[in-house]
């Protein structure tokens, strides 16, 4: 089976980037195929990100409160595009009436402070459906 | 290029023959090494014998006398508690001015200001980049006007104001500046201060706009400015908070700050300036995390640092450029989203190590900041903790109460040394504009980041209620949120502004603003004019990006 293919992004103005790197790193560590954006993309920048490389994954790092402007974007473009099949995963500071709010706009999982790597990487590799093998 | 492992290097190499033995042998103790959070071993026992080669009178001294390993001040505490200054900001000008009365009300003697991303990044409220972000992290200003609501009804003449701010800090300065003025306050009486540090921005939290040298050139002319018109203000705050919250070290937090530290020091001389006139102005910003004891010998080393660094490597005569004066902060990355009332207690007691480190203020993080900005509820309770140890605990009573002790001393010199390592390092690439250049703090900080989560995912490190004590089901905690029509306020208020104001005043002094910025003059003065005629943040940002252009760092992991 080929390699998981995972787009780390960090969306909106901030640049607080400690998590998006540690979990990039624990996740190719783990053997998948990691890009890192880098800082202040936007939801299409993501998008097309994702689409040129192929990705499995979308995980998305937001501390800055602005979630529930972003995802919903994200999401929207992806079934725009025809990329419903890719799995979006959110990390960062979420309350909880908000990690309900996510789930309704098809957000996959939302991964908040404490979350080990493992836990992380347990459920991506559980739930994705790998685009190379549904190709 | 790496440093020589400093954590372990400077770590302890006493064997075990040559101490003492109060325990029988290894096998009594539960773990086959002690280290601190940050990874640097720790001996069973301190003694005498490890300070071999410390000198009471050369590297502890007197309170108040070089190198100020024991504090700045001779009385410590005894003469001015510390400032309890909480940080704060969300929403619109108007909600934010209300917090600041309430906080002043409860008893706190200084004012903070956080502003929201926007705001952080140089974009009015109506930016495309602006959505979503508006009066979220903090409180969203984009003009003079938004000011002077800010500071309705609180005089700027009786109170000190210290805004984080760093790309835009000129320009939000200049509006603090025209308030005071409006105010009737005297610039060279006001004082507060302005974090303008941007090294730390593109070493850990990235909210950078110009390119490394143009910025530098902001905070030289920041300096220059201040030094002859607003002399007692403090125009920068050298952190190392953002530092530590990347992920960095204890010793990684100290030694970049320090040496960020030095290169603006270096920059200020380089730009003709007299080190005696800026210097003193310069301050710093400590993160206060959760292993007490470093945390402790990290401040006392950066004031002995500091003091031999601004006397044998600058030249400098006064004392008042060798005193280190710092801001500490709890340590935000600490906190939980679990079980949340812990927060209260991991807070109480990295405050206290800020209180026996000397801090000249504090600031008291929330319970509830693993989730959201803080309540006032939560608020309020973290400016009682700091309360509870000024009034109650006694421990501002006597002058470095701790001072002497062998562990902490010997803490201490091996912060020091393994500092002056990087400084080592750090200086052979050619100062830190160039280690930044080439990514070098960020590698070291990035490693050591994923080092101690991989430690606290095999749980050699335990993060109580995460990885050990876990309770199904937390409890939750009220959470403030924002109100999503801050947003639509402030670009209401903004396009009225634009509408309202004098058209030919704004263009010609962003026209100067530009001017300056292409050649040598001063950057403060057109700006203090822009703001008066109530330009916004966007539009001064603006202008310089139009001669500066913008950084772009290339992504990392």
């Amino acid at each position: 089976m080929s390699k998981i293919r995972v787009v780390i992004a960090k969306p909106g103005l901030d640049g607080h980037d400690r998590g998006a790197k540690v979990i990039a790193r624990a996740l190719r560590d783990a053997g998948m195929e990691v890009i890192y954006t880098g800082l202040r993309q936007t939801p299409l920048q993501i998008v097309s990100a994702a689409i040129q490389e192929d990705a499995d994954v979308i995980g998305l790092s937001i501390l800055s409160g602005a979630h529930n402007h972003i995802c919903p974007e994200v999401m929207r473009l992806l079934k725009e595009k025809g990329l419903d099949d890719v799995m979006v995963v959110v990390g960062g500071i979420i309350p909880d009436l908000d990690v309900t709010r996510l789930a309704e706009v098809g957000i996959h999982g939302v991964f908040r402070p404490g979350t080990s790597m493992q836990e992380i990487i347990d459920y991506i590799t559980s739930h994705v459906r790998s685009r190379a093998e549904t190709v | 290029m790496k440093t020589p492992a400093p954590e372990a290097a400077t770590g302890s190499a006493r064997s075990e023959e040559e101490a003492p033995d109060p325990a029988p042998g290894k096998s009594g103790e539960r773990e086959a090494s002690f280290t601190t959070i940050s990874g640097r071993p720790i001996d069973r026992l301190y003694t005498r014998q490890s300070l071999a080669g410390w000198d009471e009178a050369r590297d502890l001294g007197e309170p108040g006398q070089f190198p100020y390993t024991r504090g700045i001040h001779p009385t410590g505490y005894r003469g001015k508690p510390w400032t309890m200054r909480q940080f704060s900001g969300f929403g619109t000008p108007e909600e934010t001015n209300l917090r600041y009365k309430h906080l002043l009300a409860a008893g706190g003697t200084g004012l903070s200001v956080a502003f929201d991303l926007p705001t952080l990044m140089g974009r009015d409220p109506d930016h495309e980049l602006s959505r979503g972000e508006v009066g979220k992290c903090g409180v969203s200003i984009a003009s003079l006007a938004d000011m002077e609501t800010l500071f309705d009804g609180i005089s700027l003449a009786d109170i000190t104001t210290s805004m984080t701010i760093n790309s835009p800090a000129p320009m939000l300065f200049a509006m603090y500046l025209v308030v005071a003025e409006q105010q009737g306050a005297d610039w060279r009486t006001i004082s507060g201060t302005i974090q303008n540090d941007i090294l730390k921005e593109f070493i850990a939290q990235k909210e950078y706009i110009y390119p490394p040298r143009p910025s530098m050139r902001l905070i030289t002319d920041v300096f220059g400015f201040s030094a002859a018109q607003v002399p007692k203000w403090n125009t920068i705050s050298v952190s190392g908070y953002h530092i530590r919250e990347a992920g960095a070290t204890a010793l990684q937090e100290l030694a970049f700050t320090l040496r960020d530290g030095v290169e603006y020091v270096q920059y200020g001389v380089d730009a003709g300036l007299d080190v005696d006139q800026f210097v003193p102005r310069i301050s710093f910003f400590f993160n206060a995390h959760s292993d007490f004891f470093e945390e402790l010998a990290k401040y006392r080393a950066a004031r002995k640092i500091w003091a031999h660094v601004m006397r044998d490597r600058f030249g400098a005569k006064s004392e008042r450029s060798w005193k280190l004066r710092f801001h500490t902060q709890t340590a935000g990355v600490s906190l939980t989203a679990q079980q949340p009332y812990n927060n209260v207690v991991r807070v109480a007691l990295q405050a206290l190590s800020a209180v026996l480190g000397g801090t000249q203020s504090l600031h008291t993080n929330s319970l509830d900041e693993a989730l959201a900005l803080p309540t006032a509820e939560a608020a309020t309770l973290a400016l009682r903790t700091q309360q509870i140890i000024a009034h109650e605990s006694g421990v501002a009573h006597a002058v470095d109460p701790l001072g002497g002790s062998f562990f902490l001393e010997k803490l201490t010199l091996d912060m020091e040394k393994g500092a002056l390592d990087y400084f080592d390092t750090i200086d052979r690439m050619g100062g830190m504009v160039a280690a930044i250049e080439r990514g070098f703090p960020q590698r070291e900080i990035a490693d050591s980041a994923y080092r101690y989560q991989q430690a606290v995912e095999r749980k050699e490190k335990i993060v109580v209620g995460v990885n050990r004590f876990v309770e199904q089901g937390d409890r939750g905690v009220p959470i403030l949120s924002i109100d999503e029509a801050a947003a639509a306020r402030q670009i209401e208020r903004l396009h009225a502004l634009r509408r309202d104001r004098d058209h030919g005043r704004v263009r010609t002094a962003l026209d100067d603003l530009k001017r300056a910025a292409e050649g040598t003059a001063n950057t403060m003065t057109p700006l203090v004019e822009a703001a008066r005629a109530y330009a916004t943040v966007g539009e001064m940002c603006d202008a310089l990006r139009d001669v500066w252009g913008e950084y772009e760092e290339q992504p990392m992991i």
